[in-house]
């Protein structure tokens, strides 16, 4: 349905093609573009760069989570500036982040990784805080404390809460790439959208959309959704569908 | 004596900054392999007490031995059943009762097997590798006290283990809990409210005054020498306990109701009508 009344005003429309492409001519351009490997080389720079700025961020979110919710002068201090961090949208550190580091890759992959990292710290925080007593407790009478505490009770424990914070934190940070990208180049699909701009190309404008939208999605749906899924039957918290 | 609490006072600070008592003076002897419940209640300090035992708090003086040695942080030689199970629900039935073995360093096989004796033991070969949350609520309290047995603890501490259990679920397990214990010959420090579940299952009962919380008196069960004990026996001890506690509940419900309120009148009352009228 979409798609005729897309095909019909595009091709009655008084824009040019350029401007407005039809979907036969969208498609034609994404085709080409996977078969050229154009498009796919863009996202696999792009992937490259979210996995690695995500991974970062998980890792540093967790830490700083942990010691936000171990020590209270930790949580006083830094607790807050993080909530204060959160709130500041992660493409606004790019101009930092090109003097800093100037304008290339490592720039992209601070903001994206910026992104992720104070989503994640919260949502690790607020999981640890919700570990509920009755399993420390369990678990100190067994014998279990330190390092060993940590890998088997606390961080278990807060596996739900920490899955919704990857959740939030992977859109942030897929945000923040395409932003990146779009500004500072790197070759990314960012990159691609730049330059179907400059060239007056919207046909790869609207296919490199396409390509953002269908990969935010399978990511969401297809990983996060079922990562939590599994958790939730495992634990119960949701019947077996 | 086995398990000797000395002179244990504890208090904490209440939400209005209160300076308040729970532990006024414990002075209680456990015998090694007895079976010893505590009643008192609610707010007597009595889960305070099993805690100081099993060494997940402090007493602020006074001291606990377990067989000579000082109690100062838990360990799996005194390990605790709690009231709500307590299972890991990201853990297997048998991950879950392995949990501190595993903790002590046993090699995987050996742990495995005897989990799955214990899991036997409490009737639960069958669920070895369901989660949790796919047991019902005595299913769940068996599997938790099979991961304390599994540790072959000295102690076993049990907090109101069965209190949010229903009736008949109660029953089989105070069934189950009474083979166990005549089996392994564990030590059982069993925290309850419930008078009838202590004189039904411990060989002592110690009847525990609140505000502070202390020793009120201790009451052996007498048991017959086939372990069958005839029901006037048990409901004539319940009926001392009860009395022994009737002064402690006043005190509450004066605290909560205000100093009009009298639990003992009232009782006294309805037991007047109880006679049907004969002295009419």
């Amino acid at each position: 349905m979409i798609a005729a009344i897309w095909e019909v005003t595009s091709r009655f429309s008084s824009l040019p093609d350029f401007m407005f492409p039809s979907l036969t001519q969208v498609l034609e351009t994404l085709f080409n573009g996977l078969m050229s490997g154009q498009i796919i080389l863009a996202i696999g720079k792009s992937m490259g760069r979210i996995l690695l700025g995500f991974t970062i961020a998980i890792i540093v979110g967790l830490i700083l989570g942990y010691f936000i919710w171990r020590y209270k002068l930790v949580e006083d201090t830094l607790g807050f500036v993080v909530t204060a961090l959160q709130s500041i949208p992660s493409i606004v550190w790019f101009p930092l982040a090109i003097i800093w580091f100037g304008l290339n890759d490592f720039s992209i992959l601070f903001i994206v990784t910026i992104g992720a990292t104070w989503t994640m710290t919260v949502n690790a925080t607020s999981g640890f805080k919700n570990v509920p007593q009755l399993y420390q407790r369990v678990a100190k009478v067994y014998g279990s404390s330190g390092l060993h505490f940590l890998r088997t009770v606390i961080l278990p424990a807060s596996v739900p809460q920490i899955i919704s914070g990857l959740r939030i934190a992977w859109a942030f940070s897929w945000r923040a790439l395409m932003a990146g990208e779009l500004l500072g180049g790197g070759g990314g699909l960012g990159q691609l959208l730049e330059m179907g701009r400059s060239l007056g190309q919207m046909d790869l404008v609207i296919s490199v959309m396409i390509i953002i939208a269908i990969i935010g999605t399978i990511v969401d749906n297809v990983v996060f959704s079922r990562l939590e899924r599994n958790v939730e039957v495992k634990w119960g918290i949701r019947g077996r569908a | 004596m086995y398990l000797t609490i000395d002179s244990i006072e504890k208090s904490f600070i209440n939400d209005r900054k209160e300076n308040v008592k729970v532990l006024d003076g414990i002075n209680l002897n456990v015998k090694k392999g007895s079976f010893v419940s505590i009643v008192g209640p609610s707010g007597c300090g009595k889960s305070t007490l099993l805690y100081l035992v099993a060494g997940l708090d402090k007493a602020d003086s006074g001291e606990i031995r377990v067989d000579g040695n000082l109690v100062s942080k838990p360990g799996p030689e005194r390990v605790v059943v709690f009231q709500e199970a307590g299972l890991f629900p990201w853990l297997t039935v048998l991950e879950n009762v392995t949990y501190g073995l595993n903790l002590k360093k046993m090699p995987k096989e050996e742990a495995k097997r005897k989990a799955l004796d214990v899991l036997k033991m409490v009737h639960l070969s069958r669920y070895v590798n369901s989660y949790p949350h796919e047991l019902s609520g005595g299913m769940k309290q068996r599997v938790s006290i099979a991961r304390a047995l599994v540790m072959e603890p000295d102690i076993l501490l049990m907090d109101e283990p069965f209190s949010a259990l229903d009736e008949q679920t109660r029953m089989v397990l105070h069934k189950e809990l009474l083979e166990i214990w005549r089996k392994t010959k564990v030590t059982i420090f069993f925290i309850t409210h419930n008078i009838r579940e202590a004189v039904l299952l411990s060989e002592e009962v110690v009847v525990f005054a609140t505000r502070p919380g202390r020793i009120k008196e201790i009451i052996p069960v007498p048991t017959m020498k086939d372990g069958v004990t005839p029901d006037s026996v048990t409901l004539n001890t319940e009926q001392r306990i009860l009395s022994i506690l009737q002064d402690e509940i006043e005190k509450v419900l004066k605290e909560e109701m205000g100093d009009d309120y009298s639990f003992k009148t009232d009782h006294l009352h309805r037991g007047d009508s109880g006679d049907m009228g004969s002295h009419i």
